[in-house]
């Protein structure tokens, strides 16, 4: 079967999939149920599979994630969605505590197959707390597993991958791109594993590095440097921890060059690390330094000065000539 | 010290003051302190928590509490020995411990605090397992499956969510409310008087009362948290916060086994029954250190501890026992003997414990080693290969 969805209802179809393979999935967090949770992605889910199993949770972040860890030590599969990235943060404790850590202290005898859904980035004209990336803070702690989506397709795949994870896995989702474009999903064919990065626009000259929102960046930036005569190659990261960077390694020993975009803050962020993984295997191979474009070490401004703030096509553009430059 | 005065929130409009609705604050546990076994060891009854006992369950009782303390003593003797890193005593808590932990259905599941080792010892827990964590050798080897019950959760009050949690897995097992004594069950949540301040165990409470969850919340209010007294916690006795929650609180006579064991056994019940949660306040005393690395007598008056010892929770059983000539020396004896036997067993146990081997760090931090990880482990295992006769 092939139709043209959005990410919202990729995710959506994922999460349908994923309930009706196993009875032991559970969907809960604030407005889920009825009301199909502000973004729509368990739009219809609760009125299909019942309250038992698209449950509508008070509204306590710590709260639906502390519980969550008693339904899988139960042996269930709990998919919790937190609103919005801005208001992880009352979760932190259980999710960096406890969640991350019961596998380890339990030497495997308790599992945490769990997913903590979380509508990340900005670009949408929120208030503050609506907008933010805390990627980093989850990929930093051992016993997480970090993934982000950045088109339909993969959302409806890499949902279902990780909610049959057995670890417990921190699924970022662009909120930006939830009702912005519609991709072709052909549910007869294969996926590739959840835990991998993928070359997304093959090109010689320099390797662009991607993840959840800022992909689509990258694209566009990718198109326009093309009519300039620059060949970028663009791969899409998908896994932040464990990181898949052995394409990229192959990339950037191609290419010599390396830019990575994200639309969270630079210090301490991904591109950090991942720039510090290419200076260690690719030395030799390197033009230039990696360079990172993300946003600026300051709060997330007012959404009417946004766009400045966020990395875009020209920000992706500038880096790519700097490093073609050096 | 902050004691309730009887003076707060004077006829202002905000409606009555908290005397007017509590009575006046109590420091011997109040009027609504449910007691079984007095101190002095005299059998008393209560209008809706009583209970016949037979000579078995009594002498159970007792055994129970003797070998738990004595768990506790050998353990801490370990630390002075610097055979542990640290221990969290339970001296004058083994009641509170034995009266709910005996309560329980092999079915039920008890999310512990780092302080349980009597409730671990009533599930079948090997009590040099739990030296293992505070030796530092794991961090809890013991399987929660095996026992039903979980690993000891040192982040305060965290477990009382996680307990919330498998409580409505139970629900949607359908193992609540079947009539079926095999097969209906609950969940019970141990936390102290300190955890009652933190949002993850109001938040518990929300959900519980929100589900129905089949969940006791169980609360040995031990009088301090580290160095701060209850009424640095709370300005209402405990119990009565649960109303407030919407569902029941009782406070009973923590250092009362019997009485303990009545009230928790009740609140189980109701539990498994599908009538929802209730809250156990275990008014009791913690006579030892908060740990070993504590000192309480920086921020305690010594006067305290004498009354509270007084009311030791062995002795009064011991009394009862005797003076209905349900026990004698020689009963006593063959404890004591036990007590000594389970005291050389954790020595020896616990200096034979093995330490891990550096490498096995990297072993469950997921349920597969990723790339990532065996390429560090097998770094760091070249780096100590390195060293010419060193770690294997």
């Amino acid at each position: 079967m092939t139709e043209k969805i959005t990410l919202a209802k990729g995710l959506n179809m994922g999460l349908r999939k994923a309930m009706e393979d196993d009875p032991k999935v559970l969907l809960m967090g604030e407005d889920v149920g009825k009301l199909g949770g502000v973004f729509r992605i368990t739009d219809g889910l609760q009125k299909d599979f019942g309250e038992d199993r698209v449950i509508d949770s008070p509204l306590a972040e710590s709260g639906i994630v502390g519980t969550a860890v008693g339904l899988a030590l139960r042996g269930y599969r709990p998919v919790v969605e937190i609103q919005f990235d801005g208001f992880v943060y009352p979760a932190y404790d259980q999710i960096v505590c406890q969640v991350a850590k019961m596998t380890f202290r339990s030497q495997g005898k308790s599992k945490m197959p769990m997913v903590i859904r979380i509508p990340f980035g900005g670009g949408i004209g929120a208030v503050e707390h609506h907008s933010e990336s805390p990627e980093a803070q989850f990929a930093h702690t051992p016993g997480l597993k970090v993934v982000a989506c950045s088109n339909p397709v993969d959302g409806y795949w890499m949902i279902q991958q990780a909610i049959a994870c057995d670890d417990p896995v921190i699924f970022l989702e662009p909120k930006r791109q939830y009702h912005a474009d519609k991709a072709e999903l052909d549910d007869s064919v294969s996926p590739e594993p959840l835990f991998t990065s993928k070359v997304v626009r093959r090109g010689g000259d320099v390797t662009v590095l991607a993840y959840g929102p800022t992909v689509k960046t990258a694209l566009k930036a990718a198109e326009a440097a093309a009519g300039e005569g620059k060949s970028l190659e663009v791969i899409d990261l998908r896994t932040l921890s464990p990181l898949d960077l052995g394409p990229v390694f192959e990339s950037v020993r191609r290419t010599g060059r390396a830019v990575i975009t994200h639309e969270a803050h630079v210090n301490l962020g991904m591109g950090a690390e991942v720039a510090a993984r290419i200076t260690e295997q690719c030395f030799y191979s390197l033009e230039a330094p990696v360079l990172r474009v993300g946003a600026f070490d300051t709060p997330y401004p007012p959404s009417r000065i946004e766009e400045d703030y966020l990395p875009d096509l020209d920000r992706v553009l500038d880096a790519v000539d700097r490093s073609l430059e050096f | 010290m902050t004691q309730r005065s009887d003076d707060d929130g004077a006829a202002d409009g905000f409606g009555p003051d908290l005397v007017e609705v509590f009575g006046p604050s109590q420091q011997d546990g109040g009027p609504e302190l449910v007691q079984l076994l007095t101190p002095e060891g005299e059998r008393i009854h209560h209008p809706e928590f009583d209970l016949d006992f037979s000579a078995e369950q009594l002498r159970g009782f007792y055994r129970d509490m003797v070998l738990t303390r004595r768990i506790d003593v050998e353990a801490t003797a370990l630390q002075r020995h610097g055979e542990l890193g640290i221990w969290a005593q339970l001296l004058g808590q083994e009641a509170a411990q034995i009266g709910a932990g005996r309560a329980l259905r092999p079915q039920d599941f008890v999310f512990p605090t780092y302080r349980e080792h009597g409730v671990a010892y009533c599930r079948g827990v090997n009590p040099l397992d739990l030296l293992g964590l505070f030796r530092g050798v794991d961090q809890g080897a013991w399987d929660p499956a095996e026992n039903n019950f979980g690993l000891y959760t040192i982040v305060i009050g965290a477990q009382t969510l996680h307990a919330t949690g498998y409580a409505m897995g139970m629900q949607r097992d359908g193992v609540v409310g079947t009539g079926d004594p095999d097969r209906d069950a609950a969940v019970i949540a141990h936390f102290g008087d300190g955890a009652s301040s933190q949002g993850d165990v109001n938040e518990a409470f929300i959900f519980a009362a929100s589900y129905n969850a089949p969940v006791v919340f169980f609360c040995q209010n031990n009088q301090w948290a580290i160095s701060e007294p209850i009424e640095r916690q709370t300005r209402i006795p405990l119990y009565q916060r649960a109303l407030g929650f919407g569902f029941p609180g009782v406070r009973v006579d923590g250092n009362d086994v019997l009485a303990t064991y009545a009230v928790t056994q009740a609140a189980l019940q109701r539990a498994r029954d599908g009538q929802g949660p209730t809250f156990v306040e275990a008014y009791t005393y913690r006579m030892g250190a908060h740990t070993t690395t504590d000192d309480p007598t920086r921020y305690r008056l010594s006067d305290d501890l004498e009354r509270w010892k007084l009311k030791d929770p062995i002795a009064r059983v011991e009394v009862y026992l005797r003076r209905n000539g349900l026990a004698d020396d020689e009963f006593v004896a063959a404890v004591q003997s036990e007590a000594d036997d389970l005291g050389a067993r954790l020595r020896d146990g616990c200096k034979a414990l093995p330490d891990p081997s550096p490498l096995s760090i990297f072993d469950h931090v997921f349920t597969e080693l990723t790339e990532e990880l065996e390429e560090q482990r097998a770094g760091f295992e070249a780096y100590l290969e390195s060293f010419e006769g060193a770690h294997s």
